[in-house]
């Protein structure tokens, strides 16, 4: 129950948050929300099938860019177009990718994921004519389900609108997720996770499953990529750098891994905090350090560790 | 045609060589076990006949269909299971989700990603059927990782039965298990296999009581040839054959 009563509470709250709560921490919600997306995919590797990516800001970098092309590349404002497109991109690199990554898993496994993320770094990064290089491309305001708001303000926009538009896609895919998870799929992923030879044993096609598995996260991570470019107006190539990638790891620690809800409490905890040490401190990045080897000591289940466990869940 | 034909396997490790010609057919309705010397080659002879292993030379045949080499995934849809020698389980999973996931992969449904596994009364079902049988039924709720050793071991085999394969593959299924369990878990396994459908019951065993007591015909490894295939009654009497066998093996591993 506790995970169904802690959803209702975050979700009701999060509907109500553009009356109550100031601006500016609706703006710093938004990121929160398109790394939540992102971050679900993560943890169908991670948590359900036990493989950790260190090279998941790939697919968020191809959904940015995907973005990006779509608005300023080909006018295409309609976002839900974007999002449609920035998944099937990202399900179309993670089809190649993929399949070499899981002929490996643990280090392999991660240590080949973040080469791919970086080999897209550099793409982005040198290809100054299609990508602009290290300036990037601009990612134009969408259009949502065909209204343009053009009455409002950039502002009045993001934490209007486009805050229940992402809001509403966090929405549909966390109840994505939750149908994955819970299905015979998820079942056989988590089997692979404790024991691969078993899981092959009894039947279940590992590699496959892992493949899948690979696939999904992707297109969330794309989607997630979309909508996070459309705040800042921007994909650039740090959103495919490794250090992105080991935030999200961070994002997915500090929420806690073996949660349903771990990687939306560690996308929202994350950028909250992120914003509050910023603002206190040049050396944020100490303190994070600090806060992740704290994290990793005293909460090894993140965050929603802290709750009671119950028995036998994902 | 035999159930499962094994002609002429050979297999080394390095120069070593593990399996030197290896011939062996279980036809439908045997239980064979297969006894040895440590180090005589049943493990590696169990590998070779999942699948698991590919042997230098030497084919083996399944329900008429060359399997060698095939793969532990293939030979599990094919209708051959196995379980091994050290109790392997899903730590995290319950009793109940362990042994789901058989039935979920012979059903073919182990890769939908959109199905409501809750609602999924025809898996429940036999999942309960399944647990019930192997005495754990009570347990069905507890994680793998908490269940007493024998429980575990039990878990082990109901998940390779819930494949309801033609024939079941064992690696020491008593291994671990007190003296007392033994003779429980192999009644039971008998029991299941029998009113599961399996046809042939193939054990690697190290315990004669249950050598003797449960089987239709025993073969036995020595230096990785076939000393011996034969009932048990012709093997008992085989005096040198008990000697180098068994002798052997009681040297190398007094029992408990």
């Amino acid at each position: 129950m506790t995970v169904r009563l802690v959803g209702a509470l975050v979700a009701v709250a999060l509907l109500v948050a553009p009356w109550v709560a100031p601006r500016y921490h609706l703006t710093l919600l938004l990121p929160a929300f398109a790394y939540g997306i992102a971050l679900l995919g993560l943890n169908l590797l991670f948590g359900t099938a036990g493989l950790l990516s260190f090279g998941h800001a790939l697919f968020v970098a191809l959904g940015a860019y995907t973005a990006a092309a779509l608005t300023s590349g080909l006018h295409i404002l309609h976002l839900e177009v974007i999002v449609v497109a920035a998944a099937l991109v990202a399900a179309a690199v993670a089809v190649p990718v993929g399949l070499l990554c899981v002929r490996y898993v643990k280090i392999y496994f991660g240590m080949l994921t973040l080469a791919f993320g970086m080999l897209f770094y550099s793409f982005l990064y040198k290809f100054y004519a299609v990508t602009g290089g290290d300036e990037g491309l601009r990612v134009l305001r969408p259009r949502l389900l065909g209204q343009g708001f053009d009455a409002l303000g950039k502002v009045e926009f993001l934490v209007g609108p486009f805050y229940y538009y992402a809001l509403g896609l966090l929405g549909l895919a966390t109840l994505l997720m939750w149908r994955i998870v819970r299905s015979p799929f998820g079942l056989c992923l988590r089997a692979i996770r404790e024991n691969a030879d078993k899981a092959a044993a009894v039947g279940v096609g590992v590699r496959r499953s892992r493949f899948y598995a690979f696939v999904v996260a992707a297109v969330f991570g794309g989607v997630g990529g979309a909508l996070l470019a459309v705040p800042t107006g921007l994909a650039d190539p740090l959103l495919s750098y490794w250090t992105h990638s080991g935030n999200l790891v961070f994002m997915l620690l500090l929420g806690g891994f073996d949660h349903f809800l771990g990687p939306l409490v560690g996308a929202v905890v994350f950028i909250l905090l992120q914003d509050q040490v910023m603002s206190l401190t040049a050396y944020w990045r100490f303190v994070f350090g600090a806060v992740l080897a704290a994290v990793v000591i005293f909460f090894p289940r993140g965050l929603l560790g802290l709750l009671p466990r119950r028995g036998g869940a994902a | 045609m035999s159930l499962l034909e094994a002609r002429d396997l050979r297999a080394f490790y390095g120069t070593f060589c593990a399996l030197d010609g290896v011939s062996l057919t279980v036809d439908a309705g045997e239980f064979v076990s297969i006894i040895g010397p440590n180090g005589a080659g049943k493990t590696t002879l169990v590998n070779v006949l999942t699948g698991l292993l590919r042997p230098a030379s030497g084919r083996v045949r399944f329900k008429g269909t060359d399997v060698t080499g095939a793969g532990a995934v293939r030979l599990a849809r094919l209708g051959l299971a196995r379980s091994y020698q050290l109790v392997s389980v899903f730590p995290a999973l319950t009793v109940r989700e362990t042994l789901a996931v058989p039935v979920l992969a012979r059903r073919g449904l182990a890769m939908r990603l959109l199905a409501d596994l809750r609602a999924r009364r025809e898996v429940w079902d036999e999942v309960a059927e399944t647990a019930t049988r192997f005495g754990l039924g009570h347990a069905l709720g507890r994680p793998a990782r908490t269940l007493p050793q024998g429980d575990k071991k039990l878990l082990d085999v109901a998940s390779a039965f819930a494949l309801r394969p033609d024939v079941i593959l064992m690696d020491e299924p008593t291994s671990g298990v007190s003296t007392a369990d033994k003779h429980a878990i192999m009644a039971t396994l008998v029991q299941a296999g029998r009113r599961m459908g399996v046809q042939a019951i193939i054990q690697v065993e190290h315990d004669m009581d249950i050598v003797f007591g449960y089987s239709d015909r025993i073969v036995a490894l020595h230096q990785g040839r076939v000393l011996a295939d034969a009932t048990p009654d012709a093997v008992r009497a085989d005096e040198r054959l008990i000697d180098t066998v068994v002798g052997r093996m009681h040297e190398t591993r007094p029992s408990p």
